[in-house]
């Protein structure tokens, strides 16, 4: 699980002058599913490209097992690609797709017909072998994409978005098979999305990437719950991202009212961010919170209410399985293990921060 | 009410084809199929067979496939490289498309300049003291007018074949382990194939039925089917055997269309 299967070094690229990716360093353990995660031209889909092969780096080096493989051709690399719009041969039968790669190996008929029942099995499709892919539904399309992959054998299969076109259900259904595939298979995936919650579900690992930076790199978990920057925490679920004031150790001064935190180290009566996540908000009568305010929206989401309060000048977004009326005056209290500060940037340009690990 | 008025809408097409498609078609089968005096008989088709006529025919056929040959060969890594650059170097495919705007009688008479045997080329040939070229009224000359003037209908259906394809296909095939080679061969060559095949049928068809690029670059020496049937309409006055021969033509059109039917249901079902 330790060794570095995959390993970007210094990695720059740019497209007609404008930088994709900046001195981008990232490595992938064996067996790992990693995530590279951020919005539109953050760099993630040109990193998987270039691990892949279809895209070469102006400068740095990609190590596969500690060979160089930065010039390599896609062909001659031991992993495959799932493409975002399937990339289906159309003119050949589902089973022809499946078996293309394995042709070309010049597999014997015998291997490439058991491997093609074996994927077909895999990606629960079996009995479509004979249909030509443009009969098929767009999830169909997709898990037969992946089939055609995985029958290579690859160390490390890169999936580039491949639930972006399907709708909310299937999208669902999709990941839980992939995480299933991931088990079965026993192989590294780096997956590409600019969901967060799919993000979420899936990865050992998410890369969060923006503006060819990384912003963080951590398990789910840490992501969520103790996001680095701003970026990195509104970018991953909802959040309220306040200005606040760091009195000193554990004490923080939000809106100007005192939260006690456990957080230390950030100096003192230095002005900092702070996240709080919407469930991690506890609305309680007036009297009982450290400060006050008045709900302004309130919709029922099905598992819990999503309410807006005004207090202290700031709209704080609030998840709760307790309804307070709109115009109701409520009091907000936060459990000090739920507010997590942040530096705040030095300057506009620092926005995008480039994480030294 | 609606649809009524979108079949009043064609009338004017409808009309159009009766008046200037159908009629002229019948008009043609009527004079092929009857003699002077308007009766029935087979003869002007039967006509085909004289020497003289079914040499012609050949001649077309031959010089028309080598044509085409030459077209798709030289169109296809055209296509292929116009399809490669980028929307701002598409000032390549507007020039190539540019001569098309001149007239195609221009064109081929400015060829005719260009090969006569003390034409442009023989001129430049031997003032630097190189043998000079004897290709005017030859096969080669009218071959060589085929492929310049149908070349475009080669390749705009083979750019717009080999531009639908989408990179990631190709990226698919060299990521599964196919090189270049084999990725053209399997991949990009079969989805090109309705490309292909529309081109071959837009250079072959004005191909075999032409009779201008004959008349200019090959003389009055060498007779193409095409001006064996303007001869009759024009100068002989024979419209019977005209027609008789250009239904003959006609057959080897169709012949050529069922083909193309043949192949392009063949790649759709995955054959190739």
């Amino acid at each position: 699980m330790n060794n570095k299967l995959i390993d970007l070094q210094h990695i720059t690229k740019s497209f007609d002058g404008d930088l994709v990716l900046d001195d981008l360093d990232l490595y992938i353990r064996e067996n790992e599913f990693l995530t590279l995660l951020g919005p539109s031209g953050c760099g993630k889909t040109t990193t998987l490209r270039i691990i892949g092969g279809f895209t070469t780096p102006d400068k740095g080096c990609v190590l596969f097992n500690g060979e160089d493989i930065t010039n390599l051709p896609p062909n001659k690399r031991q992993l495959n690609t799932v493409f975002q719009k399937y990339a289906l041969f159309t003119h050949m039968t589902i089973e022809d797709n499946i078996a293309f790669g394995l042709k070309i190996k010049g597999k014997t008929d015998k291997y490439i017909k058991d491997k093609i029942d074996y994927a077909l099995n895999l990606v629960n499709l079996k009995g479509y072998g004979k249909r030509m892919p443009d009969s098929l539904s767009g999830g169909q399309q997709q898990r037969i994409a992946i089939a055609r992959a995985i029958v290579n054998e690859p160390k490390v299969l890169l999936l580039d978005e491949p639930l972006g076109a399907l709708d909310l259900k299937l999208r669902q259904d999709m990941q839980y098979e992939l995480i299933r595939l991931k088990k079965d298979l026993g192989i590294t995936f780096i997956y590409v999305t600019h969901d967060q919650e799919e993000a979420l579900t899936m990865s050992d690992t998410i890369v969060v990437m923006n503006q060819g930076y990384i912003q963080q790199i951590g398990s789910p978990e840490d992501i969520y719950n103790e996001p680095e920057n701003a970026f990195v925490a509104d970018f991953i679920g909802d959040s309220n991202i306040i200005d606040a004031v760091f009195i000193h150790d554990e004490l923080v001064s939000i809106l100007g009212a005192n939260f006690p935190c456990v957080d230390t180290g950030f100096g003192n009566n230095k002005p900092v961010d702070v996240v709080i996540r919407p469930e991690d908000v506890v609305l309680t009568v007036p009297e009982k919170g450290i400060i006050t305010g008045k709900v302004t929206d309130l919709i029922f989401k099905g598992v819990h209410y999503e309410m807006s309060v005004m207090a202290c000048g700031f709209e704080w977004l609030v998840h709760s399985t307790t309804m307070f009326p709109v115009g109701a005056e409520v009091g907000i209290n936060v459990d000090p293990f739920n507010i997590q500060i942040m530096n705040k940037p030095a300057s506009e340009d620092e926005e995008a921060i480039s994480i030294e690990e | 009410m609606k649809n009524n008025k979108i079949k009043i809408l064609t009338w004017p097409y409808l009309f159009w084809a009766v008046a200037f498609i159908v009629i002229p078609l019948l008009m043609i089968f009527y004079y092929g199929l009857t003699d002077r005096s308007g009766a029935f008989t087979f003869e002007n088709i039967a006509a085909i067979a004289t020497a003289e006529h079914a040499k012609a025919l050949w001649l077309s056929l031959g010089l028309s496939l080598i044509a085409t040959v030459i077209c798709l060969l030289l169109g296809y890594p055209l296509a292929s490289i116009l399809a490669h650059l980028n929307s701002k170097t598409n000032v390549i495919l507007f020039i190539f498309i540019l001569p098309m705007w001149m007239n195609f009688l221009l064109r081929t008479l400015a060829w005719q300049t260009l090969l006569e045997k003390t034409g442009v080329i023989n001129t430049i040939l031997s003032l630097i003291g190189l043998p000079t070229i004897n290709i005017i009224n030859t096969g080669g000359a009218i071959v060589l007018g085929m492929v310049y003037n149908f070349l475009p209908f080669m390749v705009l259906p083979l750019y717009n074949s080999i531009t639908k394809i989408d990179d990631d296909v190709i990226n698919a095939a060299r990521d599964l382990g196919a090189d270049r080679f084999q990725t053209f061969m399997r991949v990009i060559l079969p989805l090109t194939v309705p490309g292909i095949i529309s081109g071959i049928t837009m250079v072959f068809v004005p191909s075999l039925t032409s009779f201008v690029i004959s008349t200019i670059l090959g003389g009055s020496k060498i007779l193409l089917i095409g001006n064996v049937i303007e001869e009759q309409f024009t100068h002989t006055g024979n419209w019977q055997l005209g027609s008789g021969l250009s239904i003959v033509l006609m057959l080897f059109i169709i012949i050529n269309m069922i083909c193309s039917a043949i192949f392009d249901k063949d790649s759709e079902g995955g054959v190739l």
